[in-house]
């Protein structure tokens, strides 16, 4: 195994790398600036802002209906996580309480959505790590969870699906069914994907002991989500402060403990999004029992008109927690609304964790910190 | 070119022959046309949402190797550049160098709003650039947003079908 | 944000610091002392906050602009908004050498709004290209009409 190098040792024979923004393994449009000497590398800085698209300057001059695709397309992977936090967000601004059943189907679709994101997830880490077949039994299992969602609203990435105040549609007849039948067959592909990747001895290689984060450091970069976890520590804010209806469901949060390596190396943050799928499965099942009846467009309000007054409403998304601040000056749209995205925190840890690394252990770093640019950029 | 032209008919003619005869009479464009068309590598170049759907249309359910696309790292060994996603200032010089990189004979599909016309964000973007037509040449334009990874298989055909009536040995007017 | 906080803020800072109405946040009224404040928020045992969630730049009319930071402890569990509001050309002390994750959201105030901050490491842009000029997320930007010979707003000639 490899040791972190003294940096002072690094002589004048340093070369500049530039792995451009355009590469098949970053995950988006990334460039990273590696100083390597050799083989190993002494820095790496991430260069960001190649999808920057104007988000936040768009909802100055937006109503607050019309945000709501704008967040779907800052985070494409998990776009309800980002309307549902959104969501929550303008109705803490407006004082609303939801029917029961609205609550329900959000905390149905999210963990769908929170599977779904996993999924790529992991089929994308071990694509960058060599395994290109688990990459394909992934989509395929997506593809079935992109089917109950087209069943649910008719589109297949960027829903636009919920709203402040409400969702958009209710469930359509047989939903419910078809949900526990895609849960019945997905359990035990779970129990493929260790066989096949989790327990590979060329995967457990090449992502054990590598990238370890030590928790304090993590807490320091505002690292949060799964990349946290699998450091060891238990912060899940849909245990600590739960929102919508989370208290009525039974789960774990499954944390890192190091049974391949170091606590917090690739393979624990990666396993972390294993385990966090079987929850995900469970609380769904309960979900789906125990739903009340209602009308989803009880509270849907005609015109958004908050009072003045500033919010920060947190929630757990599938990379971490994300932030809505919104400034309301009475008008019906935001003054100022920013978003703080899990990724930007979490990838400005590249740096601290790699340094000293060959550089394929950059990228599978880079695949297990889980970025999205879209939201990384806004 | 008027609307018969456009619609190429017989896509298996030239098979066709090889049933009656042993010895087959064909123009050489054709030929070239036929083979070009039906192996089209091409060019990840995914930069947003439209990324994953071109990824999803290379996966197991709606496959894309069977029409004779893989997918190439590098322009270099590139027939097709896709462009799918949103392409900002900052991202748009490295577009068109890495369009002069590829070797002729090339296409451009534009995929997704955002790249045939600034797609959401073109009353307030004042980072994105309104189409990726100001950059490159494009050659066929899909739209939605995100499109279906149908609509871009209907895309792909569309550009088999203008390789087809390409004129590679003629000099073009 | 609990009575307790309130009570130990303002023995120790009494004449630099103000809350608003609805006992939410904590208004800085001077910026050089924000170095000391933030410390002691960071270091005290009593506060400890260590987790950084949030630092948001706005834009008030009139050459105003503000920071927010969202603060949180993860073992007390509390939270904390404070907010600083400058004049234009005055800077703000840095936070990043307190918590490290200030570093790229006061380089983004900087690239948006124009906000600088003193003593920090490397104060760049970093989501517009280093030749952008101005910065757009104030109220009164325009929309420039070219970039590097490209067209920046929307040809709107074939409908208007």
């Amino acid at each position: 195994m490899f040791k972190i190098i003294d940096k002072s040792i690094i002589s004048a024979d340093e070369m500049v790398l530039n792995m451009g923004p355009q590469h098949p393994s970053t995950h988006g449009v990334l460039r990273l600036k590696i100083i390597t000497d050799g083989e190993i590398v002494s820095k790496v800085e991430p260069i960001i802002g190649y999808l920057h698209r104007c988000f936040e300057k768009h909802c100055e001059s937006l109503s607050y209906e019309q945000i709501v695709p704008f967040t779907d397309r800052c985070d494409y992977l998990a776009s309800m996580h980002m309307s549902h936090s959104y969501s929550m967000a303008v109705e803490k601004l407006l004082d609303l309480e939801l029917p029961e059943r609205v609550e329900y189907i959000r905390v149905i679709v999210a963990e769908l959505q929170r599977i779904a994101s996993h999924l790529i997830a992991v089929g994308v880490f071990g694509l960058d790590v060599g395994a290109i077949t688990p990459f394909t039994w992934t989509l395929r299992d997506r593809e079935r969870i992109l089917d109950l969602f087209e069943m649910l609203c008719g589109a297949r990435l960027l829903y636009n699906y919920v709203w402040p105040g409400g969702v958009s549609h209710d469930l359509p007849p047989k939903f419910i069914e078809e949900t526990h039948k895609f849960l019945d067959y997905f359990l035990p592909q779970i129990d493929e994907y260790n066989q096949i990747l989790s327990t590979n001895k060329i995967f457990i290689e090449r992502s054990a002991d590598v990238g370890v984060l030590p928790l304090e450091v993590g807490i320091n970069y505002g690292v949060t989500g799964p990349t946290l976890r699998g450091s060891g520590s238990t912060f899940d804010l849909r245990k600590d402060e739960p929102y919508s209806v989370y208290n009525k469901f039974d789960f774990d949060v499954p944390v890192g403990e190091g049974l391949m390596g170091t606590v917090g190396d690739c393979w624990d943050r990666y396993y972390v999004k294993v385990l966090e799928m079987k929850e995900s499965a469970k609380i769904i099942r309960q979900a789906l029992d125990s739903i009340p009846k209602g009308d989803v467009h009880e509270v849907l309000p005609k015109k958004i008109r908050p009072p003045k007054g500033e919010v920060y409403s947190r929630y757990e998304s599938a990379r971490g927690d994300v932030g809505f601040y919104i400034r309301s000056a009475g008008k019906n749209m935001p003054d100022r609304l920013k978003m703080r995205s899990p990724a930007y925190c979490n990838l400005s840890v590249l740096n601290e964790i790699s340094a000293g690394w060959m550089m394929s252990d950059v990228i599978a770093v880079l695949g297990s910190l889980d970025i999205v640019l879209g939201e990384i950029d806004r | 070119m008027s609307h018969e032209d456009y619609y190429v008919k017989d896509d298996f003619t030239l098979v066709e022959k090889f049933d009656k005869d042993n010895v087959v009479v064909a123009k050489l464009e054709d030929l070239i046309n036929w083979g070009r068309a039906g192996s089209p590598w091409f060019f990840q170049f995914g930069l947003a949402c439209c990324a994953i759907e071109m990824m999803a249309a290379a996966g197991p359910r709606h496959d894309l190797e069977r029409f004779g696309m893989m997918p190439r790292a590098t322009p270099r060994q590139a027939d097709v550049m896709i462009v799918a996603g949103t392409v900002t200032l900052k991202m748009a010089s490295r577009v068109k160098r890495l369009f002069e990189q590829m070797a002729d004979p090339k296409y451009v599909i534009s995929m997704g709003s955002c790249s045939n016309s600034g797609g959401p964000y073109w009353q307030y973007g004042y980072h994105v650039l309104k189409g990726v037509d100001i950059v490159v040449p494009v050659d066929v334009y899909i739209p939605g947003c995100p499109p279906r990874p149908e609509a871009l298989i209907q895309g792909i055909l569309e550009l088999q079908k203008k390789i087809k009536l390409d004129t590679p040995l003629r000099k073009k007017s | 944000m609990s009575i307790k906080i309130i009570d130990i803020l303002d023995k120790k800072f009494k004449d630099s610091i103000n809350f608003s109405e609805n006992q939410n946040s904590l208004f800085i009224d001077d910026p050089s002392k924000w170095d000391k404040i933030s410390k002691f928020l960071h270091q005290n045992k009593d506060l400890k906050f260590d987790y950084l969630m949030c630092l948001s730049g706005y834009d008030l009319t009139d050459n105003k602009l503000g920071v927010a930071y969202n603060l949180y402890s993860t073992s007390l569990k509390h939270y904390l908004e404070v907010r600083i509001e400058v004049e234009s050309e005055i800077e703000i002390p840095s936070v990043a050498n307190l918590w490290r994750t200030a570093n790229w959201h006061e380089r983004e105030a900087y690239d948006l709004l124009g906000i600088k901050f003193t003593d920090h490491p490397e104060l760049k842009r970093i989501l517009l290209p280093e030749d952008w000029e101005g910065h757009p997320l104030k109220k009164d930007y325009e929309t420039p009409d070219f970039y590097n010979g490209m067209p920046v707003p929307k040809d709107k000639s074939y409908w208007e």
